[in-house]
């Protein structure tokens, strides 16, 4: 059995970011909110905004998971304690919209 | 009778089934069942987005240039937070203080915009018995809410233990637990940020 | 190195710790003492729950009863299923849950002792509450689903479904607080060698338990906080003229509600694991099967929700989609009876009253499974849907299921707990009359149910045909009641005349078994170092070379023998502490004040933030205070 000490300050032996490293990804989040505001004032279609402002939340959960609360440097336990319980509400509140969707019937004529 | 290992999980045994802190085992699953948490509520708002029941709509509502303020807020603040969690590992207290001070008033500007958006919106008319839309909107960003204050109540928790000198260096991992929490708070609020705020009001003009 | 001469100072934290008396029990944080709170509560429940069921049997003995009023009627279903459910079987299990994992695991606590007296606390309080809406104006009338529009203020304005929902907040936030607990106890705790493909199958359930309870109640959080923020102050969500869909809390509702069904079996399955290894004298039959059908059980209960709602109109898609899902379930709980029966087959098998219960849990369970897998099928589902066929689908599950493994761990941990068997003789009358009771209680519903008859009525008229099942069903509920005082006389009568239990009363498997009973408050003088999966038979058993195993002279025996010797020196465990207990209160002032006197709100919020406070800041035991 491991006998790490959990006291110990390197994640996982994986190293751990340093202040340039946080400030850089704050900067980066930073970046990608703009980059939101400019899509969401300037684009027309909705069509092809709604899938990009989708992809920029996607980006900054995983920017600010990964780095802010250190999942890529740490146990992957602890990745996979929280990816089960994200896996699980997307996929089950996913199928739940669809069913409000397939239950409404179609408009009669 | 050899070796008798200390009993108190928490304080002195170092040495666990994974070599992990019990500490971050827990957050971490708590995290993931607040997954579910947030996912439902989410959820109910998305049903909702239309339900207006005759009052103002996401579009005629929200205040965007605001919330994207707000946003900055937020994300600062995982940054101050994070950095105090350097300093504490690396056993520069005062650096760690003042980081946790700053992510706490970080956090206050937060809640005080979010209060400042309740008041406006109840005045304008649209409060939780207006429409489904509404209470869900109240609900789920008043529980993001909920989570800042906890995570603000928290943060000033870990700055009066720092303040007694009952935090030091080894035992950083328990200052970790309020960052990760408020790093998840943040990554909330990336999500209602998009599907609160944004989409609904696209192409309002 | 036991530092004893302390510099006598005045301490910095007024602890009021105790080891004996009333006061020690409130400010316990030792897991064994726990689990007992949590098992006397869930029994004293057991007996109330037990009497609305009487009550309801006998309003439905004969056609046109007027035993209690239809209002009446209405509030002792309601409560009756609430209190079966939140508060026996799940914290039953969670009592024993307490007692029996750390010692399985061969760790000397749970993780976070002080959360554990949390959970405890905040159950109760979340019970008593609960229950206090009797005398304050209305009791839960809605049904323990509390579908809306119903339980919308329009249809059942009064405090009863207020009650509900923040009645079962707070036991949610103790379920919460348990699982987080249990799932880092028994990932982080365990012995060294106790690896996960060696551990108790019980333990093993309780893992998978405290996954669904993670993942399962924030669901009903919400949906339960939908329904106070809907009834409390007026908002939309399911008030359906003005756009809100009752829909959306069927599936909120069922997302926790079937995971929830697996909550109260899964441990019984695990109890049931354990005891028939040990009175078939022989290891657990497939092993590995047995656990991944437990965790597959665990997965799968997540697709199967709308399979309550295959009535409410999905459509065809979703009903067809939900129909696969329910019987594919059917598969791993199908591997689970298998393995059971392979353990038994060819045993030699002892039937102590242990063995009898988790016997009778297997057989009951099959019913109820078949039957479940019968209304899987949504045209027969249409047939069936809300009427006693249901009643005794989840009849069979939950009290030939749970209840009946539930027994099955009272009678074979008791030695564990008190030091002392419970009589052979009484407990074997116990089962036969339960099971005789319980059979004729609720197989006769089957019938019923196709026959027509709705669940939830009050009354019926005298022409249906259902006059002969109905009072065969009452006098059955009236034998089970007769088993539970058999129950009771045993309990009593075994405290006064039983010996004290030998070491290893049952000859059993597991680590559990190698402390004394009732193991010393820091369980284990030495951490065991595991080698085999059912370490303890291999410390009592070895093979001649003939491969035959033989009984030996090891370790086993020897621990209690040792035990006073050589007392908790050098060990330290954690002091107890009154924050728990304090934080817990906070939740029930609060809820009064949503429900009556708004500035109690504020008081109960900040009764929670001291005590959670002082809890942070306390130190873990009374000498470092000094
Ligand atoms: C073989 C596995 C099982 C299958 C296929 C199954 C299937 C079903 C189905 C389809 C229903 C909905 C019936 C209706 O309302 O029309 C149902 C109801 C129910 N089942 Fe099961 N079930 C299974 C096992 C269990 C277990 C293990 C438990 C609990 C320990 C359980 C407890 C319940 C309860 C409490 C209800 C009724 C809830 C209510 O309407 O009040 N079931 N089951
Ligand atoms: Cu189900």
């Amino acid at each position: 059995m491991k006998e790490a000490r959990y006291g110990d300050f390197e994640y996982e032996g994986r190293g751990h970011p340093e202040v340039r490293d946080y400030v850089q990804i704050a900067v980066a989040l930073c970046v990608v909110i703009a980059l939101e505001l400019t899509v969401y004032y300037l684009l027309a279609p909705v069509a092809l905004v709604v899938p990009l402002l989708g992809i920029f939340a996607a980006i900054k959960f995983f920017i600010i998971g990964s780095w802010f609360m250190h999942l890529r440097f740490d146990s992957r336990i602890f990745r996979r304690l929280f990816l089960s319980g994200l896996v699980l509400a997307v996929s089950v509140f996913l199928a739940t919209l669809l069913m409000f969707v397939l239950a409404t019937p179609p408009p009669r004529t | 009778m050899s070796a008798h290992v200390p009993a108190v999980p928490e304080a002195h045994e170092h040495h666990t089934s994974t070599g992990l802190s019990n500490n971050k085992i827990a957050i971490w699953a708590f995290l993931g069942s607040e997954c579910l948490f947030f996912g439902s509520l989410i959820s109910t708002y998305i049903l909702y987005h239309n339900q207006t029941n005759g009052g103002p709509t996401a579009a005629e509502t929200y205040n965007i240039p605001f919330t994207a303020i707000v946003s900055f807020v937020l994300v600062l603040s995982s940054m101050t937070a994070a950095l105090g969690l350097l300093a504490l590992q690396k056993g520069d207290h005062k650096a760690f203080r003042a980081w946790i001070a700053a992510t706490a008033l970080l956090g206050m500007i937060f809640i005080g915009g979010q209060a400042f958006e309740f008041t406006h919106l109840y005045e304008e008319g649209f409060t939780i018995q207006t429409s489904p839309l509404a209470s869900s909107f109240f609900v789920l960003t008043g529980f993001h809410g909920g989570h800042v204050t906890v995570g603000i109540l928290m943060l000033l928790g870990l700055l009066a233990m720092s303040l007694l000198g009952r935090l030091p260096q080894e035992d950083a991992h328990r200052a970790e637990l309020v960052i990760l929490y408020w790093g998840f708070v943040d990554i909330v609020w990336v999500i209602i940020f998009t599907v609160v705020y944004l989409i609904p009001t696209l192409g309002r003009g | 190195m036991v530092s004893t001469t302390l510099p006598v100072r005045k301490p910095r934290y007024l602890r009021r710790t105790a080891k004996t008396g009333l006061w020690s029990w409130v400010v316990t944080v030792d897991h064994k003492r726990i689990g007992m709170l949590y098992g006397a509560t869930a029994f004293l429940f057991f007996l109330v729950g037990g009497i609305e069921a009487e009550l309801i049997r006998l309003q439905l003995a004969r056609p046109n009863g007027h035993v209690v009023s239809a209002d009446a009627y209405n509030t002792l279903f309601t409560m009756h299923g609430l209190t079966m459910i939140f508060l026996v079987v799940m914290p039953m299990g969670v009592a024993l849950m307490n007692y029996i994992v750390p010692l399985q695991i061969g760790a000397r606590d749970v993780a976070f002792p002080r959360l554990n007296a949390f959970s405890y606390w905040v159950f109760l309080f979340g019970g008593l509450f609960l229950y206090s809406s009797f005398l304050l104006g209305g009791a839960p009338n809605g049904g323990w689903f509390g579908y809306a529009p119903l339980s919308t203020g329009d249809f059942l304005p009064g405090d009863g479904m207020t009650f509900y929902s923040l009645g079962l907040q707070m036991l949610g936030i103790a379920s919460l607080a348990g699982a987080v607990n249990f799932i880092v106890t028994i990932i982080n705790m365990r012995a060294p060698g106790m690896t996960f493909m060696r551990m108790p199958l019980f333990t093993w359930m309780s893992l998978v338990t405290s996954f669904l309870l993670l993942f399962a109640m924030p669901v009903i959080a919400v949906a339960l906080f939908e329904m106070m923020f809907d009834r409390v102050f007026g908002a939309d969500f399911f008030n359906v003229a003005a756009g809100g869909d009752p829909l959306l809390w069927q599936h909120l509702f069922w997302l926790f509600g079937h995971p929830e069904v697996y909550i109260m079996i899964l441990p019984a399955m695990g109890i049931v694991s354990d005891v028939i290894p040990t009175f078939s004298g022989k290891p657990l039959f497939g092993y590995p099967a047995i656990v991944f059908a437990g965790i597959a059980i665990g997965f799968m209960g997540w697709g199967v929700w709308a399979h309550h709602m295959f009535a409410a109109g999905l459509g065809p898609v979703a009903n067809s989609a939900f129909t696969l899902s329910t019987m594919m379930i059917a598969v791993p709980t199908g591997v689970k009876i298998f393995n059971w029966l392979g353990t038994m087959w060819g045993g030699s098998l002892r039937f102590k009253t242990p063995m009898l219960f988790a016997i009778g849990f297997v057989m009951m369970f099959v019913v109820g499974g078949l039957s479940g897998v019968t209304h899987a099928v949504v045209p027969s589902d249409y047939e069936q849907t809300d009427t006693y066929y249901v009643v005794a689908h989840f009849h069979y599950v939950l009290f030939g299921g749970s209840i009946f493994g539930l027994f099955a761990g009272l009678y074979y941990w008791w030695p564990k707990f008190f030091g002392h068997m419970l009589n052979e003789t009484i407990g074997k009358l116990h089962f036969w009359v339960m099971l005789i009771g319980f059979n004729l209680t609720f197989a006769p519903m089957h019938i019923l149910g196709l026959q027509g008859m709705p669940r939830r009525i009050y009354t019926y008229p005298g022409n249906m045909g259902w006059n002969i099942p109905n009072f065969v069903e009452t006098i059955g509920a009236l034998i089970i009641a007769a088993s539970i005082l058999v129950f009771i006389a045993n309990v009593v009568l075994s405290r006064r005349r039983e010996a004290r239990a030998e070491l290893d009363p049952w000859d059993a498997r597991t680590l559990e078994w190698l402390t004394p009973n009732p193991p010393p408050e820091h369980n284990f003088d030495e951490i065991p170092l595991v080698r085999h999966r059912d370490e303890l038979w291999h410390r009592k058993y070895a093979p001649t070379p003939e491969g035959v195993p033989t009984r030996i002279i090891a370790g086993g025996e020897r621990t209690a023998a040792d035990a006073p010797a050589h007392e908790a020196h050098g060990i330290h465990l954690p002091s107890g502490s009154y924050m728990p207990v304090m934080a817990a209160i906070g939740l029930p002032v609060t809820a009064y004040g949503l429900l009556f006197f708004p500035p109690l709100i504020g008081l109960g919020l900040l009764i929670i933030l001291t005590g959670f406070f002082g809890w942070v800041l306390e130190p873990q035991t009374v000498e470092e205070g000094y």
